[in-house]
């Protein structure tokens, strides 16, 4: 399926890097203000499903280089992993471990944990679901 | 062990499972060996669950260590851990019942990953201690078995699909505010601190709401009366290991929400709950019964009989005593294996002969007198002929009732007995001892049927076991049951030993 | 506010019953969708309906502002709106392979599992 109108055909390939890296702000903002894995990885997902309406999902699958599914368990991998870290480094149960504080030029204060690379599970879990849901639909095979 | 991590595995184990899965999805061997390999897994921490809580009592954690009633709390009762044993023995069977529809590419590489998923939402929900949490758990089993029921895309799993996924989210509603009025009204969602806050006298009148929402939500996933509509016409179309999974399973996590929610909520509150329970689990078991006496196909026979031994289940819980409970756990845990055993069995005759239809097939005992004992054995239990465990669960309903002076439900449940031994007689007779129509397909499939037999084999062994030295059950399934009735050791394992100051209301009750 | 609420919980039941009575397929599915935001917008009001107070914990204090609205319920619904999407994706390819394999969007036709 592709729309006959040039700009939305065109629009987002040139505007995937700038969706992406909103994503990422999105998912990095997360832990202590509005945002956060999940709503990252929507918008994530969406930079790929854009170009899947312009070009049809066969171009937006090679964009993408990734298999959805591959994203999918990459990302339940992940969160399974820092769920396991914080039984295994805490005292029992799925605490979350911090790292110390440390500053990063251009970027200002970065605090790491495993909450956060939960929270990177979820952002891959979500984009993978999204994207595998939306090329589906589009090439009517699900 | 300690506690805590004997608490997470049931949910770590099948959620690795299913990450293994998805990973070796295009290498089928290893993928159905990961598949056997963590149920096995999930089976083996089952039993361990089991031994200890029935050592040392109510266990609890919180997880990430925030403390109840803040954090979500995975609790274990001896209740809990059988049904997480049991699950995992259904697992296991399913695994390697499948293993030759996944060599024959029926069942496609998302078989096991979505079955460990299953499993995964299945022991949160046997686990979870906070009443939002579960239905989260709820969610997560639904969206596997969507997918489940569909695997094989045909025109029949879609239609049963549409029923099913329709009706159990509008359930799914209905659960959310259910549990969004309780918060509204008392501030808190784990279980057992609704159970100490339920205690001040002033807050009957919520109860009844939400009580009755609950019952509607748990009653439409167990398939109770008038919400069963969607299980016979669902259950009869996915792939034979899939409908014994569901089966077994699925119906029994909604009974086992209703146990644990009307023992530590609103048993003692509201008993006129208890009496709306009581009447629905009667016309639960008639209707079944009746539905099942129409049909003419084995899985869709078998299907209706689930809903009606749902209602003896029931009707046990909303007896509420201690030999009544009881009777229900056992029933429960007898049921999840009998029934998983004849849809299995189902799926064998439907192997070998490729229909359920009763009117195609016949003459299966002579040319399979194996197969047709396995199968004479798990339909007299499930009537509840003696000495088979099926027996001993409806007599412990039975003499329930007759403690309580209830006959109607005594002669109802007495008479749904007969009436199972009806359609049992029906599917023996017409798949197994009449001889085979003359325009039936008659060339037997016997190729991989091994692997298909090896779990049958091993549930007719547990009917018999539980029949025959089924008192060490029961005497378990007693100590469960008094654990449900007495919520203050599960509220102490929950909220710490002070949690309590005032009078927690039991649960138990004698019906006048 | 509690009102309008009220009001709007109680018009998207309506609604959400309405459509789920129709017979054609994408009504069903419009359905459901409202039954459920029906349902989260009530656990929402379940944390009480405040303006002006957001929450949140201002930096250095340990507690939320006096007057705030109790936030957990917001979480809830937040997870809440996270399955009902999910569900609402497979509900939604689940009719759209329905419709493709029997060619019809009427619920009426789909009466072959229940027949005898």
């Amino acid at each position: 399926m592709r729309t006959k109108s040039l700009m939305f055909a065109q629009m987002p390939r040139v505007m995937l890097p700038f969706i992406l890296a909103l994503a990422a702000v999105t998912f990095y903002r997360g832990h202590h203000v509005p945002g956060g894995g999940f709503i990252g990885g929507l918008v994530g997902a969406l930079a790929f499903i854009l170009v899947a309406l312009g070009q049809g999902a066969e171009v937006a699958r090679r964009v993408m280089r990734v298999e959805p599914i591959t994203l999918l368990w990459i990302g339940v991998g992940i969160a399974l992993c820092a769920l396991l870290m914080g039984f295994v480094g805490g005292s029992g149960g799925f605490e979350g471990l911090w790292l110390d504080e440390f500053k990063v030029p251009l970027i200002g204060k970065v605090h790491l944990g495993t909450p956060m690379l939960f929270d990177l599970g979820v952002f891959l879990t979500v984009m993978g679901f999204a994207t595998k849901v939306g090329f589906g639909l589009q090439e009517d095979n699900l | 062990m300690s506690d805590a991590l004997l608490l997470f595995l049931p949910l770590v184990v099948p959620a690795a499972a299913a990450v293994l899965g998805l990973v070796l999805r295009t290498c089928k061997g290893p993928q159905a060996i990961v598949g056997v390999l963590g149920s096995a897994g999930l089976l083996v921490v089952g039993l361990m669950l089991v031994a200890r809580t029935d050592a040392v009592g109510v266990i609890a954690t919180q997880s990430g260590l925030w403390p109840a009633p803040f954090g979500i709390s995975l609790v274990a009762d001896r209740l809990a851990a059988a049904m997480v044993a049991v699950a995992g023995l259904v697992a296991l069977a399913g695994s390697i019942y499948a293993w030759r529809d996944l060599a024959d590419d029926k069942l496609g590489p998302q078989f096991v990953p979505l079955m460990q998923f299953l499993m995964l939402g299945v022991q949160g929900s046997f686990l979870t201690g906070d009443l939002f949490n579960l239905y989260v758990w709820f969610e997560v089993m639904l969206v596997a078995s969507f997918v489940l029921l569909t695997l094989g895309n045909q025109r029949q799993q879609l239609e049963g699909a549409l029923k099913y996924v329709v009706l159990n989210i509008l359930a799914s509603s209905l659960f959310l505010i259910g549990a969004g009025l309780i918060y509204a009204k008392l501030g808190t969602l784990n279980m057992a601190d609704v159970a100490v806050r339920l205690a001040h006298p002033e807050q009957t009148d919520l109860v009844r709401t939400s009580g009755v929402l609950l019952i509607a939500a748990f009653g439409l996933k167990a398939g109770l009366f008038p919400l069963f509509f969607w299980l016979p016409s669902s259950y009869h179309t996915p792939r034979p290991v899939v409908s014994a999974i569901f089966a077994g399973l699925l119906t029994k996590v909604g009974v086992y929400a209703l146990m644990r929610t009307s023992t530590l909520t609103f048993a003692a509150k509201a008993p006129v709950l208890l009496e709306l329970i009581y009447v629905i689990a009667l016309l639960t078991m008639v209707c079944g019964v009746l539905g099942a006496a129409a049909h003419f196909d084995m899985r869709r026979i078998l299907s209706f009989h689930i809903v009606s031994q749902i209602g003896y289940i029931i009707l046990g819980l909303a007896m509420m005593t201690p030999i009544a409970i009881a009777g229900s756990i056992f029933y429960t845990l007898h049921h999840i294996v009998l029934k998983t055993n004849l849809f299995f069995l189902s799926g064998v005759v439907n192997h070998i002969r490729g229909t359920n239809d009763l009117a195609r097939l016949g003459g299966l005992a002579k040319a399979f007198p194996g197969i047709a004992t396995l199968f004479f054995i798990s339909a007299f239990s499930l009537a509840g002929i003696p000495p088979l465990s099926g027996f001993w669960a409806k007599m412990a309903i039975v003499l329930a009732g007759m403690d309580l002076r209830a006959w109607g439900a005594v002669g109802i449940a007495l008479g749904t007995g007969v009436l199972t031994l009806f359609s049992m007689t029906k599917i023996w007779a017409e798949v197994f001892w009449k001889s085979a129509p003359e325009d039936a397909n008659t060339t037997d499939n016997r190729s991989g049927l091994w692997p298909m037999l090896i779990p049958c084999v091993a549930f007719v062994g547990i009917t018999i076991g539980l029949g025959i030295w089924g008192g060490h059950v029961f005497a378990f399934a007693e100590r469960a049951a008094e654990q449900l009735l007495n919520p203050r050791e599960y509220i102490e394992a929950v909220l710490g030993p002070d949690a309590i100051t005032g009078e927690v209301p039991g649960a138990g009750r004698v019906r006048p | 506010m509690n009102m309008l609420i009220a009001f709007t919980v109680g018009v998207l039941f309506a609604t959400g019953v309405f459509c789920l009575l129709r017979r054609c397929l994408m009504r069903l599915i419009i359905g459901l969708v409202l039954l459920g935001q029906a349902a989260n917008l009530l656990v929402f009001s379940a944390g009480g309906v405040k303006t002006g107070v957001p929450s949140l914990i201002p930096e250095g204090s340990m507690t939320p502002p006096p007057g705030a609205a109790d936030p957990l319920p917001q979480a809830l619904v937040l997870t809440a709106i996270v399955i009902g999407f999910g569900l609402t994706v497979f509900a939604i390819t689940l009719i759209h392979r329905a419709r493709a394999t029997s060619g019809n969007d009427d619920v009426d036709a789909f009466n072959e599992t229940d027949r005898l």
